[in-house]
């Protein structure tokens, strides 16, 4: 079947967590967790460190399963279709969810081959074409005007929130559906994260996007929706405007408003 | 005891391990230097491209200088690919726990400390013995690959310095930051992809470093070679994979112990040394430069 | 499926259908996993192809005539009226086969190589890892470790030329080489070993010890030696019996240093022969497939097995003291 993206219709879920539990060894991290991911919003994921929302997240695009002790109950889906059944190809399903770690973390290779990187072991081997993508992704991720004389220079040459940008065009270039992100910004400057920020406000218009934050005025800032994280638990989730000024819940109305984290 | 003494019996035990340490660096130098004072003025053109003359008093080395290069070549295109395999499946492959990896590293670390005679051995009875004879029986009973030659010493140095390889491969490894790894399958890479593209090119210099201990290690090691192939003096320079060869240290070990005019051998001895020394200390230096560049590249 | 099925409008290039890249992953995780089996394989093929040369030593009725387990180690009377002894003599009419004058000669220069190369190794790792300036550590360590990359025959060179000289006219010495000189010789070789892997134990040891100690008042020798080198104990025991293994199994040093004579006697300054050494001065000579030949091959067997008992001693209490101070090697 296709899918047919009719951009007038109401927002529907582009993916869905259905009773979605994560142990490690035996602990548990996420216990039953049953969320909805609109198309093309940015969903903020929130809570205490250790709450599991990182695990959450890294459960959208089976990283998890690069963790020998890491086991689920539960599916995730992506266009409604289960992405942990038996016959899904995890590296197709990569591509369409794509991430950006915490530390920024470019390849020891050029600007031009950082970016180029997921096309090409997708086999793109066009040098025009590649530079037509590449060109495009930087623009995304606002880091064109900055890097377009020295393409071919070393990416670990960037500043840091440079190379955090050069990591979102890295994710770009492969068009992904959904593209996670594991606190971005964490690691940078104000100036830096403002950047990322109005970065994640473009983007919106062309992915879906989930946002892992420490940060509650960033979540405030650049999410549409705002899932609340505790104790592996997702107590609860709503617009951002609601969940910052009248949470239902009373752990949430703490945390929100800096009581504990 | 009074503070005093015991500031003394530390200063003077400190004293005595710095002393340790001191005529550790002694002895080397003292080597060292015997070797350059005996051998320098023997180095010239003639000595490094001329073959031995007069019974072994006179003349160059270069057969012996060609059958070292030779042997620890061969020895080095089988050692690595075997080396840096077995280091990526303990690194990168091996499930968490797994018997066989658990199984692969005692392999490695006790082979590592079986005496380099011991290898000889087996290089004769497996290699020359059983594979080269088979071989000779299967191919029509000509003697070929049935006697010790460049082919199975070269292999028997492999086996040898194969866990030289792995150790480093795996340090080599280990320093490319996981973060890399998880970057690139994000990018929806499979593992494979990975390794060749991310991986091992962060991996190389360490690598490259295995291979070069290794080539250090197998260039001076006599014993094994004494069993499996080396050759007291050869007219011409080896001319296939079953041809004997001569070899620097087999060359010292045979200009100390069986000239029949030491006097005379003398000035050649230590020339030898002395370019076997060198051989092994310019492979060692570069080793550790390449080393010490890496690891500050993984801590930084 | 659902999500191969769906034709996304993107322009993203399509990689390898999931069955391909699939197989051919499974290809390679395949192949790299039957290599690394080949270090196991190796140390297998070792133990069976020299011990297999050894056997017909103890089967075929040839060798038993000239070879038997009493004839190896217990003393034997070799003239009618003469007190049993030992004698190692495989070459002559009647081949005396004893491997007691070997084993005590290896016995000889390995302590002789262990009694200087021991508290060296020891000593110079406390000197590098606890007192050492921090410079003057830099280099001291790679160049302690250069030693270890001299080749075992320029030691032997080594002796031979300048040691066996100086210590016959030092201390008046009847035979220039002999068990003296090849053990000083061999302790170059081992002196690296025992330093290298116990200046890596001292190093696991947190810094939080040497911390409590000083603080404590005690001085920085008080601090090693009291209290990093015990907690590094295993670990510097593992070092002398790695360093014991290499003495033991070491080759060109004692062949060229030791003298060679495969004599019985309690006298350091007198010519020995070792295991070793034996086997690469006769293995030239023998005629494959005779008794001797699997002699040969027979100490081999016991040097391996010498050796892998060690190694294994050894390795299992690196691991102790690396699980003792809960760190990582």
């Amino acid at each position: 079947m296709s899918a047919a993206i009719n951009l007038e219709s109401a927002p529907r879920p582009k993916m869905q967590a259905r009773g979605l539990s994560i142990y490690y060894a035996n602990k548990l991290a996420v216990k039953d967790l049953s969320l909805d991911i609109t198309e093309k919003q940015v969903l903020a994921l929130i809570g205490p460190s250790g709450c599991g929302k990182s695990t959450f997240l890294r459960a959208l695009n089976r990283m998890n399963d690069l963790i020998p002790a890491a086991r689920h109950t539960g599916e995730v889906l992506l266009d409604s279709a289960n992405i942990y059944d038996r016959g899904v190809d995890v590296v197709e399903l990569r591509r369409r969810v794509g991430m950006v770690f915490q530390k920024s973390n470019p390849f020891p290779k050029s600007i031009f081959e950082n970016v180029a990187y997921g096309l090409r072991i997708a086999g793109m081997n066009d040098r025009a074409e590649l530079a037509v993508r590449v060109e495009r992704s930087l623009e995304q991720s606002a880091l064109w005007d900055e890097v377009k004389d020295r393409l071919g220079d070393s990416a670990l040459a960037l500043s840091g929130g440079q190379q955090q940008r050069l990591c979102i065009a890295r994710a770009l270039a492969i068009e992904p559906e959904v593209v996670l992100m594991d606190e971005p910004a964490s690691a940078l400057d104000p100036l830096s994260t403002a950047k990322i920020e109005d970065l994640i406000h473009e983007l919106k218009a062309r992915y879906t996007i989930v946002i892992v934050t420490h940060n509650m005025q960033q979540a405030a800032r650049v999410s549409d929706q705002t899932a609340f994280f505790f104790m592996g638990e997702m107590v609860e989730v709503g617009p951002t405007a609601k969940m910052f000024t009248t949470p239902t819940n009373r752990r949430t109305e703490d945390y929100v408003t800096g009581k504990f984290g | 005891m009074s503070a005093t003494t015991r500031k003394l019996t530390s200063g003077l035990f400190s004293g005595i391990s710095g002393l340790a340490a001191a005529l550790i660096v002694a002895a080397l130098a003292v080597i060292i230097g015997d070797a350059v004072a005996g051998g320098w003025s023997k180095l010239s053109w003639e000595f490094f491209t001329g073959e031995p003359t007069e019974g072994m008093t006179a003349g160059g080395i270069f057969p012996a200088i060609w059958g070292t290069t030779v042997l620890t070549l061969m020895m080095t295109v089988a050692v690595m690919p075997v080396g840096v395999m077995t280091a990526i499946y303990l690194h990168e492959y091996a499930p968490v726990q797994s018997r066989l990896a658990a199984a692969v590293r005692v392999a490695v670390q006790n082979l590592a400390g079986v005496p380099s005679i011991v290898f000889g051995l087996f290089g004769l009875g497996f290699f020359i013995h059983f594979l080269g004879e088979g071989m000779d029986r299967a191919l029509g009973g000509e003697l070929r690959y049935g006697q010790p030659g460049l082919l199975w010493a070269s292999l028997t140095l492999a086996v040898l310095t194969l866990p030289v390889v792995i150790v480093a491969t795996e340090e080599a490894l280990r320093a490319v930051p996981t973060d890399l790894r998880n970057a690139s399958l994000a990018l929806g890479a499979t593992k494979s992809q990975t390794l060749w593209r991310i991986v091992l090119p962060g991996a190389t210099p360490g690598i490259l470093t295995g291979a070069i201990l290794a080539v250090s290690r197998g260039a001076g090691e006599v014993a094994p070679i004494l069993l499996t192939g080396a050759a007291y003096f050869l007219p011409e320079l080896p001319s296939t994979i079953n041809s004997q060869f001569m070899h620097l240290g087999y060359h010292t070990y045979v200009l100390a112990t069986q000239s029949p005019d030491v006097e005379a051998t003398r000035p050649l001895l230590y020339g030898t040394v002395l370019v076997l020394l060198m051989l092994t200390f310019t492979l060692n230096f570069v080793a550790v430069l390449l080393r010490s560049r890496t690891r500050s590249r993984a801590n930084a | 499926m659902r999500i191969l099925a769906d034709s996304s409008p993107r322009l993203a290039p399509r990689p390898t259908p999931k069955r391909r890249w699939q197989l051919r992953e499974k290809l390679i995780e395949g192949a790299i996993t039957a290599v690394a089996f080949s270090g196991v394989l190796a140390i297998g093929l070792i133990l069976i192809f020299v011990a297999k040369e050894a056997v017909p030593l103890f089967v075929d009725p040839e060798a038993l005539k000239e070879v038997s387990l009493s004839k190896l180690f217990l003393p034997q009377v070799l003239k009618p009226g003469k007190p049993a002894t030992f004698v190692w003599q495989p070459v002559s009419d009647i081949p005396k086969v004893s491997l007691i004058p070997l084993f005590i000669g290896t016995l000889k220069v390995s302590v002789v190589a262990m009694l200087i190369a021991a508290p060296l190794g020891v000593l110079a790792a406390l000197f590098t890892s606890e007192l050492a300036p921090r410079k003057l550590r830099e280099w001291l360590k790679p160049t302690i470790e250069l030693l270890a990359g001299v080749p075992s025959v320029v030691l032997g060179f080594f002796a031979l030329m300048v040691l066996a000289t100086l210590f016959q006219d030092t201390f008046g010495l009847t035979y220039r080489l002999n068990a003296l000189v090849a053990g000083v010789a061999l302790s170059l070789a081992i002196v690296p070993v025992v330093f290298t892997v116990a200046e890596d134990a001292l190093t696991a040891v947190p810094r939080s010890y040497r911390e409590a100690s000083l603080a404590l008042g005690a001085t920085r020798w008080d601090t090693a030696w009291r209290v990093v080198l015990p907690a590094a104990a295993p670990g510097v025991l593992a070092a002398c019996v790695l360093g014991l293994g290499r003495a033991i199994g070491e080759t060109m040093v004692v062949l060229m240093a030791s003298g060679n004579a495969s004599i019985v006697s309690p006298h350091l300054t007198d010519s020995t022969r070792t295991l070793s050494a034996t086997i690469a001065a006769e293995m030239g000579e023998v005629v494959v497939g005779s008794p001797h030949y699997g002699l040969l091959f027979f100490i081999g067997v016991q040097l391996f097995a010498i050796t892998f008992v060690l190694n294994l001693l050894a390795g299992a209490w690196t691991r102790r003291v690396v699980r003792r101070l809960g760190g990582k090697v």
